[in-house]
């Protein structure tokens, strides 16, 4: 009966250290660091300034808020319910693809065939339009379609595992293996998505040319506050009686079943969430990477998603934006300088966060400041 | 002219791969009433409590609760609705949580995922969470996280989790397990205040802790699955067979 030392205050977040106010603060700032200063600087300083960002920087930040958002799906899964899902990646392309094919139908003849087709389907030969990418020809059915259709394969795979009580590590293998078969089902090219080469060479979006700045510009702005959002809703859910079950369910399932809870039910809800909140960023990547393609589903893409939430700091709100954009922004400096190198990278990163940094970057202030406490520091309990 | 049990439990089996974990066990509780069961270990304790939680169903018989409720069609969260509270052998608990969040969540009340959604705790509630936390001294700790608290406070935040569904039968699984003389001792007082309002069954193993909460009510032996034989504490320490299970086995027991 000896009280047992824990990591688990560490792990709480970094902004338990700092004082309540101060917490406030300085997430406004980032994101009005975020959501005004860099556009505005992008915008309005003239190129070759020292303070100038250039519209390559906010494209590739715009990428890095959509791994954030796709990271606390992640960690909205992971962190707060107990479910370690690998298949993240398959909500967060058919979110992409949904959007993708309303893109295609805007080339319009602008493509290289200068057919009302898509390109891919001359090339494939396809007479006509397929019927189920007739409606894509309007925005608001694709905006529709980038929710609905996610969350319904998250509604059904949800149900039949949760009602199965598929648990653990067995959840895990089925959500790889569920993102496994999509992705190679989207290879074929009589799949009608257009096979290896996905959908790519979008022109416009909404009556806005996407390759120029301002467009840019705006869906960077635009996954931004998507960003803002999702941190709202996890930060509001997390605290109404609902989140409490949902890490109640984390840490003791049995329990919260044998309160009279139908776990299945909330793990289902948290999972067609998370879905929807993946496939949002998705939709968000697509037009600014200005290509979706079946290795988005890969299985190793998922996984880098698990790593970013584990190295930024699972089951707190701030650490999955910290990790996805900490570590895609060390990925773009080492696939540039030691192309050969980064999976080693990574690896080496996961393994030393997972040895000496449980909590993740947001742990590492409290880590700190207990060091300050007392030197020679207590051995972490194992 | 046919007696009102609580729980009735009749030529119940129950086989695992082959193995007969229940063989024709017959259990009837009383409305009110503490009931222990001991049994070595295999005699199966545990599989009877998990058939009355609906964690596994009886290949035959009859499970039935108050007057007419079969529990064999039952899953844990609906049996758990009805007012059946089980405690697990290890404490388990919320960890992350504070202890008073461990009560809130166990409080009566609905439990549909819309509804926590936008569920407010009243001043009712937090009266009650009041109420149990005195029950079971945990006043002081109301804001730790339930992962600070010893072994012992962890049995008892269980058991206030429990009462905190005013469940109308409470299952009971070795509740003494790890605790030290005198929490032992205030556990059995407290579950002997218990009893009355609500109905209890509690499995244990130590046998001075029997003996305290049993005083003169009804003790079941448990073994290979059925009833060896039920009396008063002196009965069934005195009962040859039982002798023979226990010290057959030349462990466990008094």
């Amino acid at each position: 009966m000896h009280p047992v030392p824990e990591a688990a205050p560490l792990r709480r977040s970094l902004l338990r250290t700092l004082p309540r106010r101060f917490e406030t603060q300085v997430l406004v700032a980032a994101a009005a660091l975020m959501l005004g200063v860099l556009p505005c600087l992008n915008a309005f300083v003239p190129d070759g300034s020292w303070l100038h960002v250039s519209d390559f920087s906010i494209n590739l930040y715009g990428k890095y808020l959509c791994y954030a958002v796709l990271a606390m799906s992640v960690d909205l899964l992971w962190g707060y319910t107990g479910l370690l899902s690998l298949g993240q990646c398959l909500f967060f392309s058919l979110g992409g693809y949904a959007l993708g094919m309303h893109l295609m139908l805007l080339i319009g003849k602008l493509g290289q065939y200068h057919s009302e087709l898509p390109d891919f389907m001359v090339f494939l030969g396809y007479p006509r339009l397929p019927v189920h990418w007739v409606p894509f020809r309007h925005f608001w059915f694709a905006a529709a379609a980038v929710v609905w259709v996610p969350g319904v394969v998250a509604l059904i795979f949800g149900f039949l595992a949760f009602r199965s009580r598929i648990r653990g590590v067995y959840f895990s293998i089925l959500t790889q293996a569920l993102t496994y078969a999509a992705c190679l089902m989207f290879f074929r090219n009589d799949f009608t998505f257009g096979g290896n080469n996905g959908l790519t060479d979008f022109k416009f979006l909404l009556g806005h040319d996407l390759r120029q700045a301002a467009t840019q510009r705006g869906l960077y702005v635009s996954t931004g506050l998507l960003l803002v959002a999702t941190y709202a809703l996890c930060r509001w859910l997390t605290t109404t009686k609902f989140g409490k079950v949902q890490q109640a369910v984390r840490d003791s399932e049995n329990r919260v079943l044998f309160s009279g809870y139908a776990t299945a039910n909330f793990k289902l809800f948290v999972f067609v969430l998370s879905a929807i909140l993946a496939a949002l960023a998705g939709a968000l990547y697509v037009p600014q990477v200005g290509i979706i393609n079946p290795s988005e589903m890969a299985t190793e893409k998922s996984l880098e998603a698990v790593v970013w939430v584990a190295v930024g700091g699972r089951g707190t709100l701030v650490g999955p934006i910290l990790g996805a954009i900490g570590v895609n922004a060390l990925k773009s400096w080492a696939t540039r300088a030691y192309p050969d190198l980064w999976l080693i990278f990574l690896g080496t990163l996961f393994i030393l966060v997972v040895l000496f940094l449980p909590g993740g970057i947001v742990s590492l202030p409290a880590r700190f400041a207990a060091l300050r406490r007392k030197p020679p520091a207590a051995p972490p309990h194992p | 002219m046919k007696r009102e049990f609580i729980l009735t439990v009749e030529d119940v089996n129950k086989t695992f791969d082959g193995f007969k974990a229940i063989t024709g066990l017959n259990f009837y509780l009383d409305r009110g009433e503490l009931r222990v069961i001991i049994g070595p270990n295999g005699a199966g304790k545990s599989t009877f409590f998990d058939l009355l939680t609906g964690r596994t169903r009886p290949d035959t018989g009859r499970i039935e609760f108050g007057r007419d409720v079969d529990l064999t069609e039952l899953n844990e969260y609906e049996i758990s609705r009805l007012g059946i509270g089980r405690k697990f052998q290890t404490p388990s608990v919320y960890l992350e949580h504070t202890v008073f969040d461990n009560l809130l969540l166990s409080l009566k009340g609905s439990r549909g995922v819309f509804a926590t959604l936008f569920q407010r705790t009243t001043a009712a509630q937090r009266d009650r969470i009041g109420e149990l936390l005195q029950l079971v001294r945990l006043e002081a700790k109301r804001d730790l996280r339930a992962g600070q608290l010893a072994h012992g406070e962890k049995q008892w935040l269980e058991i206030g989790m429990l009462l905190a569904q005013d469940p109308q039968l409470l299952l009971v699984d070795e509740p003494a397990a790890g605790m030290t003389d005198e929490e032992t001792h205030r556990t059995g007082e407290l579950l002997i205040s218990l009893a009355g309002r609500h109905s209890l069954i509690v499995v244990e193993h130590d046998m001075t802790f029997v003996k305290q909460i049993a005083r003169d009510r009804k003790v079941t032996v448990l073994h290979q699955g059925s009833v060896l034989c039920e009396g008063s504490f002196e009965a069934v320490q005195g009962n040859p067979k039982v002798r023979e299970v226990y010290l057959g086995r030349g462990k466990g027991g008094a």
